[in-house]
């Protein structure tokens, strides 16, 4: 039988819980990087003991770390795991943490600045990872999604990083604005059938995706309309707030929106609403069943300027038919007094023959189903705000 | 050999216990003496300056013989009680956050 390991990043440090295929009793390390602030932990697909994590503080700044036996120890790329400690107690070597914009001109066309909250230009200024993706088929290569917006790649390991300028130097880079949390690039797709194709999102610019490994990019946002924005279906400046893909149907996302929940059925050229009979389409999160494409997961919350679930009642909502019509999935979940919000980064499935979904609030509980959502009991209630929620399925 | 003290979060990032020391040629100053500490450990690269700029980061102070020198030029000559080992150069954390 499989066993699950599901990586928690929290404010105050990285957790990692693992269990069995059956998903009731879990072990609990942690907290790894104690103090710090884990933005987010993702397991390389192709060897799943390669993990990475960020790891991010407002007084020191940003940190890669790296793990090469699923997580039983760490260290910044460029150091060697488990490397001995030099004789007199010498340093580890890493310098993973160097993420510098590119300012040439000769692979694409860098900008300078970005619109800032008052609509003047602003410097880019990089502040932390926000989303690590490792590449689906080689473990030493990861892309970083970071704030402000800009995506990075690493092909050694996370030991040196290079900017994918392309993006920035997209046309509509000088109208992209921050979000409330930031202009952060938190949504990193890689396409299972077509390694050329890659999908993003920011907060508050929108979706963009790129056919060429990420030389150029287009933004993807025709049918998202917004009405905090002066023109509601501009093409750029809408607040995505994660995007999910099944991989069967890397052509078919889903889309949680700063309000509305989207679907698009041509790799995002065209969006339309599946908000259906939610009780509230602002959200954050959002995932998709392991083997039912059209089976999708959101967490409702009441809206942008309240930030937990409608009535103290703390509830996922499920579609069976890929939007529209969707379902309340409360057994297990507290259903009064519950005033938690879910994260964008704080729901994940796992791949077991039934199917399980994880998610994380900012009251430190991580939830699990083992069954598709149907039953929902808390793997662990006290950990520190829970900022990000990624599950191995591991052999 | 000079003596600088970190904040504990880069103690355990540096795998380091109490303070640091290094070897700094005369002049001693705040940029030589941070120079000395990231290529003796050198995944504080970023930490306690600006990968890119250099500068100070923002939450962070440096204080030398009970006088704040955040905002000195870090071209100043450090004074002689930390050329000299005497008294440890402190790197301070801002006291913030939750």
């Amino acid at each position: 039988m499989s066993d699950v390991r599901v990586l928690v990043g929290t404010k105050k440090g990285g957790f990692i819980l693992s269990s069995d295929g059956k998903r009731e009793k879990w072990d609990i390390s942690g907290p790894h990087f104690a103090g710090w602030e884990i933005y987010h932990m993702k397991g390389s697909p192709a060897d799943p003991n390669r993990l990475y994590a960020s790891q991010t503080s407002g007084w020191f700044g940003q940190i890669i770390q790296r793990s090469d036996d699923g997580g039983k120890s760490w260290h910044q790329p460029g150091s060697p795991a488990g490397e001995a400690p030099p004789a007199g107690g010498g340093p580890p070597q890493g310098v993973s943490n160097k993420f510098v914009y590119d300012t040439t001109s000769a692979d694409g066309k860098p900008l300078t600045t970005h619109q800032w909250y008052d609509g003047t230009q602003h410097p880019w200024e990089f502040k932390r990872v926000w989303h690590i993706e490792p590449s689906l088929t080689e473990p030493d290569t990861v892309y970083a999604g970071i704030e402000d917006a800009a995506l990075f790649r690493s092909t050694d390991g996370g030991i040196t990083w290079k900017e994918l300028p392309g993006l920035r130097g997209n046309d509509t880079g000088p109208r992209w604005q921050p979000g409330a949390g930031g202009m952060c690039l938190h949504t990193v797709i890689l396409d299972p059938s077509n390694p050329q194709r890659i999908y993003i999102a920011i907060s508050a610019a929108g979706a963009f995706r790129t056919d060429d490994g990420g030389k150029n990019w287009k933004p993807i946002n025709q049918g998202l309309r917004s009405q905090y924005i002066p023109d509601p279906n501009a093409e750029v400046g809408h607040c995505v707030h994660h995007i999910a893909m099944h991989p069967q149907r890397p052509n078919t996302l889903f889309m949680q929106k700063h309000w509305d929940v989207m679907r698009s059925d041509n790799a995002g050229d065209k969006w339309h609403e599946i908000s259906g009979n939610l009780p509230t389409d602002f959200g954050f999160v959002i995932d998709v069943h392991a083997h039912e494409p059209e089976t999708v997961y959101v967490v409702p919350i009441k809206s942008d300027s309240e930030h937990f679930p409608l009535d103290g009642k703390l509830r996922v909502y499920r579609s069976r038919t890929g939007g529209n019509e969707w379902e309340a999935l409360s057994n297990g979940l507290p259903q009064s007094n519950c005033f938690v919000n879910v994260l964008r980064d704080a729901m994940a499935v796992d791949s077991l023959d039934s199917c399980g979904v994880y998610f994380g609030t900012t009251g430190g509980q991580v939830y699990a189903s083992p069954d598709a959502g149907d039953n929902w009991a808390p793997i662990v209630h006290d950990l520190p705000s829970v900022l990000s929620v990624e599950v191995q399925t591991l052999p | 050999m000079i003596r600088v003290e970190l904040p504990q979060h880069l103690r355990t990032l540096a795998r380091v216990t109490g303070e640091v020391t290094v070897e700094v040629a005369s002049p001693v100053t705040l940029r030589s003496v941070l120079d000395a500490v990231e290529k003796a450990y050198p995944v504080l690269c970023g930490t306690i300056r600006d990968h890119h700029t250099l500068e100070r980061r923002a939450f962070l102070r440096f204080f030398v013989c009970s006088e704040d020198w955040s905002h000195e030029s870090t071209d100043k000559p450090l004074p002689e009680e930390i050329a000299s080992g005497k008294e440890p150069l402190l790197i301070v954390g801002a006291i913030a956050g939750g």
